[in-house]
């Protein structure tokens, strides 16, 4: 068990000191910030209804105050943020063959199992306080808008967010999951990247139209990895605002099985990311 | 307690129909510094790798510390440098110690006094990217030298060191042998084995070809006389050793006739070689040059 912790001590630390966490970290705090607050608010005062995905500008407002944070929070997980998960995850484990740092933690005797171990906790302790810290983000923002809109500050059902964070937890930790192993599986940065973004802005997308094509196809691509994702927010977000039109958001199944595809898609992946470094060469 | 740090019996990896290590058996002992000899390719590093556990054996067998090659309590007690230093970029020197020192479960003073011994203190707060070559291989054996470990797999240390730095690394190597490590060591240079090893092992094209001292490894002394014309010379130095004689040509292109040392009465050859009008240029009796005993070796399985 030490080797465990020392291991998840060892590659935290040197997550915290990687400025590529930083910037993704940053970049999905940047685009919920443009996409949930600012270019909503630019349309809502402009009036113009067609400025920004439509409504009334009621409900724009709305949008934007703390009662739709849960909604606010985990729409965009799955396309943008689930992408920064990916990205990040599949850089931690393909860099760590590209520079030959795997090499130097296993021959420091934690074991292969406890090494990955490590590395998948500390890919995920950075998953859940960014989700930590887009819920505090999300909710004082909110505040600020109800603020200066001269809005009642009304708090959104703390079981919806609690709900919410949890699902926004559950679809990036799948798309993080899913980049460790690509990350392993092709044992480099580059490869794991390109090909988890194919899948999630396209692949999927594609498949989603040429479904109808074939019997039963349409079940199976609502099952698959990003349809999982986008149904769970889609679920997650109805409660408390609309999310209708946001690119991704889906209701293709309900919210509890679309989380259960995702907690299977999670075990799926870990277990594959364990077995790929635990038996392969490292060369 | 058994006296082997390290031992193989017949360690085998093949990759499809290669074999980069074929049936590799060797012993490197308590407290010796022992030397892996043998040419770029020829199998050096795919054995290291899988003393550490990197590389999965297709065959053979491997003790490491008396337990299985790669087991946490062979890996915990042994430090290694394979193949060039990896590293984190984006970290300092300083960091990337620190890093390794929590894996291995040691405490923050060890990355600083492992800097300080490969001269690295200066340099510790600098990105490991913007290090030199020669940098980034002492960073590597600082981290190999971490919590003192009993035994040290250095794959090839000198590579990118200047003559400074590669006398340092074999101070450092002598050091730690005074010390009571066991240091495993390879190298494609013959001078560096010579100079620091106690016993080495040959290696070529996969297979073992020598294991024993370095005296054992270059074997008899030889006589180099330099006479001409050789085909005076030839017969008289060929009687008074009884042995094989080659001829080669030195630097001025004259004749130098080389042939075992042992037995020879060497004032009375050249007395006959005077005597029988050959022209005596030069008399030498040398220990052969590791060099030439490897590149025989080479030369004979290929």
């Amino acid at each position: 068990m030490n080797a465990w912790i020392d291991s998840t001590r060892a590659e935290l630390r040197r997550l915290m000191l990687w400025p590529a966490t930083w910037v993704l970290g940053g970049i999905w705090i940047t685009l919920l910030f443009a996409f949930v607050f600012a270019f909503p608010y630019i349309a809502y005062r402009s009036g113009d209804q067609d400025a920004f995905q439509g409504g009334p500008t009621s409900e724009l407002l709305a949008s934007m105050l703390p009662q739709a944070a849960p909604a606010s929070l985990i729409q965009g997980t799955p396309m943008f943020g689930g992408a920064v998960a990916m990205i990040f995850a599949a850089l931690v484990v393909g860099n760590a063959y590209g520079w030959g740092t795997w090499k130097t933690v296993l021959t420091q005797g934690p074991g292969r199992l406890a090494a990955t171990g490590g590395t998948l906790a500390a890919i995920g302790a950075c998953v859940l306080g960014l989700v930590l810290f887009s819920t505090v983000f999300v909710l004082g923002m909110s505040s600020l808008v109800a603020a200066v809109e001269s809005q009642d500050l009304v708090w959104p059902d703390w079981g919806e967010t609690a709900a919410s964070m949890g699902g926004t937890a559950l679809v990036l930790g799948m798309w993080a999951s899913g980049g460790a192993f690509l990350g392993a599986l092709t044992r480099g940065p580059a490869l794991s990247v390109g090909l988890g973004l194919l899948w999630t802005l396209v692949v999927e997308n594609l498949l989603r139209g040429v479904a109808q094509l074939i019997d039963g196809l349409p079940a199976v691509v609502d099952r698959l990895p990003g349809s999982s994702a986008g149904s769970l927010a889609g679920a997650l977000s109805s409660a408390s605002g609309d999310a209708e039109g946001t690119p991704g958001v889906l209701d293709a199944l309900s919210g509890p099985v679309a989380a259960g595809m995702l907690g299977g898609y999670v075990v799926v992946f870990l277990v594959l990311a364990f077995a790929l470094v635990e038996r392969r060469d490292v060369a | 307690m058994d006296d082997d740090i390290v031992s193989t019996d017949r360690l085998t990896k093949r990759y499809g129909d290669r074999a980069a290590a074929d049936r590799v058996s060797l012993t490197v002992r308590r407290g010796e510094v022992y030397g892996f000899l043998g040419p770029n390719g020829a199998g050096k590093t795919t054995t290291l790798r899988m003393l550490l556990g990197l590389v999965e054996p297709s065959g053979g067998s491997a003790l490491v510390h008396g337990l299985p090659p790669g087991s946490p309590g062979a890996l915990r007690r042994t430090g290694s440098l394979i193949e060039g230093p990896g590293f984190y970029p984006y970290l300092s020197g300083l960091e990337n110690l620190r890093v390794v020192a929590r894996y291995r479960g040691l405490g923050r003073r060890e990355a600083e006094e492992a800097l300080e011994r490969v001269d690295l203190a200066e340099r510790g707060k600098d990105r490991f990217r913007t290090y030199s070559l020669g940098m980034k291989q002492r960073l590597g054996v600082a981290a190999a030298l971490m919590g003192r470990p009993d035994l040290l797999v250095l794959d090839e240390p000198t590579n990118g060191l200047d003559p400074a730095g590669m006398a340092s690394m074999r101070r450092l190597i002598q050091d730690l042998s005074g010390d009571g490590q066991t240091v495993l060591l390879s190298s494609h240079l013959l001078a560096e084995v010579q100079q620091c090893c106690h016993r080495v092992g040959v290696i070529v094209d996969g297979r073992m070809s020598f294991e024993g001292t370095v005296a054992d490894l270059r074997g008899a002394r030889v006589l180099q006389v330099g006479a001409e014309p050789a085909e005076r010379a030839a017969p008289i130095v060929k009687g008074a050793a009884r042995a094989e004689v080659e001829q080669a040509r030195d630097e001025d292109g004259r004749t130098v006739l080389t042939t075992e040392a042992s037995g020879v009465d060497v004032p009375a050859m050249v007395r006959e070689l005077v005597a029988d009008g050959v022209d005596v240029h030069s008399v030498a009796v040398r220990e052969r040059s590791l060099e030439d005993v490897f590149l025989t070796m080479t030369e004979a399985q290929r």
